[in-house]
């Protein structure tokens, strides 16, 4: 039972809780209080010291701010001045925008928690005053099937909830366009990767417009995929920001997966292309059997950076797509400049490396699970 | 008509000023049912030799005829095992054999081919092993696979690749015999390259030294002509077999000595060991 969980916490990369399990069960205690001490304590004592400086370096900018206020209502119009605006600042009526302080952006991640469940309960009362309507409409379309074939109707569509997004549903949509993204980036990069890999001609063909698109930044990839996209879609009225942000974010994304996988499959050991030569494998099992194992390392290894890079580069295309994604939500609330904005930016900031960090432990333990390794590694 | 001929065969390797010849006019007969070992120093061509039969290289002058028609690329008549096992480390025991016997009977039904793989796994005596990966095997059941892989597409001959280097004395022991054993059963036509006398000695009929590259011809053949089954404790007090071992040993200490006064002579020698050791002679003398 130890050995097992221990055994899947370091599959999954949690592998920092080993030496308290080992603890608990009462094994080789000295050694195991060293490791607990390295392993977790050191970084609970790194956060709380960030979370101290995080709080002297905000307190200070607030202060700053206060003090350059005060010193301005008391130069135009002396010290009543100075009285109202204390007053003002007191009711939150005048502004201080500086750097939240950890304990304002717990506050703003509640409210964003509130918030969201609020607007869920709009919706479901939404939900439940439209449901009449839209049982209506698909009768409408029932019955009129046939009209609406020939065009004589026109179909009826479900009303739905049109309302501002929560910040969970901006969540739930940012990772719904990295994951779109992301397997584009797969689709694209993986069978582009293995023919350029598997054909040295097509390689140094196509070798400098690799090298010309890979560094192209976020933004252009936005542009480009707005000036195509925009006139396939000229007709279509679903939600184009989302495509357009899918399809920029798995083009930037998608280079580190398709040079991976280049190298991975035109640098096969030798040693195995000789096994398929005197076994004399037909090219399907050549390629599905040998060269594309053999380059799951570095495939998976590409794939990884892939997702890293599309989650990373996503905020900026959504901010420009206008996609009601985390990247609209931080560029709006920095556009709003309320009293707790910045504080909901930083959580946002927080949520944003969180997901990140649980993407890549994500993607590392698949890697683990498809690739081999050579030699047993105890 | 020779199984297998080598005729005027060379090979070289790289181009300009770094092509080096390492092969220089092999000539070497076969004849069915034979079983020949070929040894040589670390170094000096015994793969690039193996690699010209098998057909992953084709010569640069010279035919390799197999049967009496030329080499042209590699095939199921001949199977080959190769020095550092090569198995496929993402696969099991029974994909790595099951690949082989899938390529080599392709009309074969799925139920009979899984019969071939575990008939083949059992006789290496490793069917408790069978859903294993390679990395979770020692050494010579790794080498056990890549035999049981060369055989279970029925090959017409076996290419042997210095199969037991690489594993300890006693696993080698177990290892010749299993090898032997199995050779026993159809008696197929064998080539063994290998760096050890004993060994060439206690499993094949005929032993040919490489000589020391660059320019690798062969040398004097050395017929064996003692009983099967050999036993490997009887042949340390058989004089014939005293004799034969002497013979190549001083052959090839003689052959060794002459490449290392080569050295003096300008010639840029592969970092190589000599595999003459002298520990063995005094164990002979002293039995
Ligand atoms: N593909 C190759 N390209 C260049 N040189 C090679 C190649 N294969 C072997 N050689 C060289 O040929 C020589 C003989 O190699 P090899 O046949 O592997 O020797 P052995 O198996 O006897 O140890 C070595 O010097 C090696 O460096
Ligand atoms: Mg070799």
């Amino acid at each position: 039972m130890k050995d097992r969980s221990i055994h899947i916490l370091n599959f999954v990369g949690l592998g920092f809780f080993e030496p308290a399990i080992r603890l608990a069960a009462g094994e080789e205690t000295k050694k195991n209080l060293i490791a607990l001490f390295k392993k977790v304590l050191l970084p609970v004592l790194a956060v709380g010291l960030f979370l101290i400086l995080w709080h002297a370096g905000s307190s200070y900018l607030y202060n700053v701010e206060k003090d350059f206020k005060i010193e301005t209502a008391r130069i135009a119009s002396g010290n009543s001045g100075v009285t109202t605006e204390l007053e003002r600042i007191e009711t939150g009526e005048s502004s201080i925008n500086s750097l939240p302080s950890p304990v304002a952006v717990l506050g703003a991640f509640k409210t964003l928690l509130a918030d969201h469940k609020e607007i869920n309960l709009k919706k479901e009362a939404f939900a439940l005053k439209v449901a009449p309507l839209n049982e209506k409409n698909l009768e409408f379309n029932r019955v009129n099937a046939d009209k609406i074939k020939e065009g004589i109707a026109a179909k009826k569509k479900p009303i739905k909830y049109t309302g501002r997004p929560s910040f969970v549903d901006q969540i739930f949509t940012s990772l719904k366009t990295v994951f779109a993204g992301f397997f584009l980036a797969l689709f694209l990069a993986v069978p582009i990767g293995v023919v350029l890999g598997l054909s040295s001609t097509l390689r140094s063909s196509f070798n400098w417009l690799i090298q010309i698109f890979k560094p192209v930044s976020p933004v252009v990839w936005f542009l480009l995929v707005y000036m195509i996209v925009k006139t396939f879609t000229l007709e279509y009225d679903g939600d184009v920001s989302f495509i357009i942000s899918f399809i920029a974010v798995g083009l930037c994304a998608m280079w580190a997966t398709l040079v991976n996988t280049t190298l991975g499959v035109s640098t096969v050991d030798k040693d195995y292309i000789n096994v398929a030569k005197v076994l004399n494998l037909g090219v399907g099992q050549k390629v599905f059997k040998i060269i594309l194992p053999s380059s799951f390392p570095l495939i998976f290894t590409g794939l990884r950076i892939t997702v890293s890079v599309a989650w990373m580069v996503l905020i900026a295309i959504e901010l420009l797509s206008q996609s009601p994604g985390l990247g609209t939500f931080v560029w709006e609330e920095f556009q709003n400049g309320a009293n707790d904005s910045n504080a909901k930016i930083i959580a946002a900031m927080f949520v944003i490396g969180g997901i990140g960090f649980l993407l890549d432990k994500l993607m590392f333990t698949v890697q683990k699970f498809v690739t081999f390794t050579e030699e047993a590694t105890t | 008509m020779a199984y297998i001929e080598l005729r005027n065969v060379s090979k070289s390797f790289g181009t300009g000023k770094d092509r080096t010849q390492v092969l220089s006019n092999i000539n070497l007969e076969i004849e069915e049912g034979e079983f020949v070992a070929i040894v040589g120093f670390t170094g000096s061509g015994k793969t690039t030799l193996i690699n010209l039969i098998s057909g992953l290289l084709m010569p640069d002058e010279g035919q390799v005829l197999f049967k009496g028609e030329r080499v042209t690329g590699p095939s199921h008549e001949r199977g080959v095992i190769f020095q550092n096992y090569s198995l496929l480390p993402w696969l099991n025991v029974r994909n790595n054999v099951g690949m082989a016997v899938k390529e080599a009977f392709r009309k074969m039904s799925k139920k009979d081919r899984n019969k071939r793989v575990e008939d083949y796994v059992e006789m290496v005596n490793l069917s408790p092993a069978i859903g294993k990966l390679p990395k979770e095997l020692s050494g010579g059941m790794r080498q056990r696979v890549s035999v049981t892989r060369a055989l279970s597409m029925s090959p017409d001959m076996i290419l042997m690749d210095e199969p037991l280097s690489a594993l300890d004395a006693l696993t080698r022991g177990n290892l010749q015999q299993e090898i032997l054993n199995i050779w026993n059963k159809d008696k197929k036509t064998a080539l063994l390259i290998t760096n050890d006398v004993d060994e060439g000695i206690l499993m094949a009929d005929r032993i040919i030294p490489l000589k020391p590259g660059p320019k690798a011809t062969l040398g004097p053949e050395y017929k064996v002509n003692l009983a099967r089954p050999r036993d490997k404790a009887a042949l340390n007090h058989n004089e014939d077999y005293k004799l034969l071992r002497n013979g190549i040993m001083e052959y090839l200490i003689q052959i060794g000595e002459q490449r290392a006064s080569k050295k003096d002579s300008n010639h840029v020698l592969p970092d190589i060991k000599p595999i003459v050791k002298i520990p063995p002679f005094r164990r002979i003398s002293f039995n």
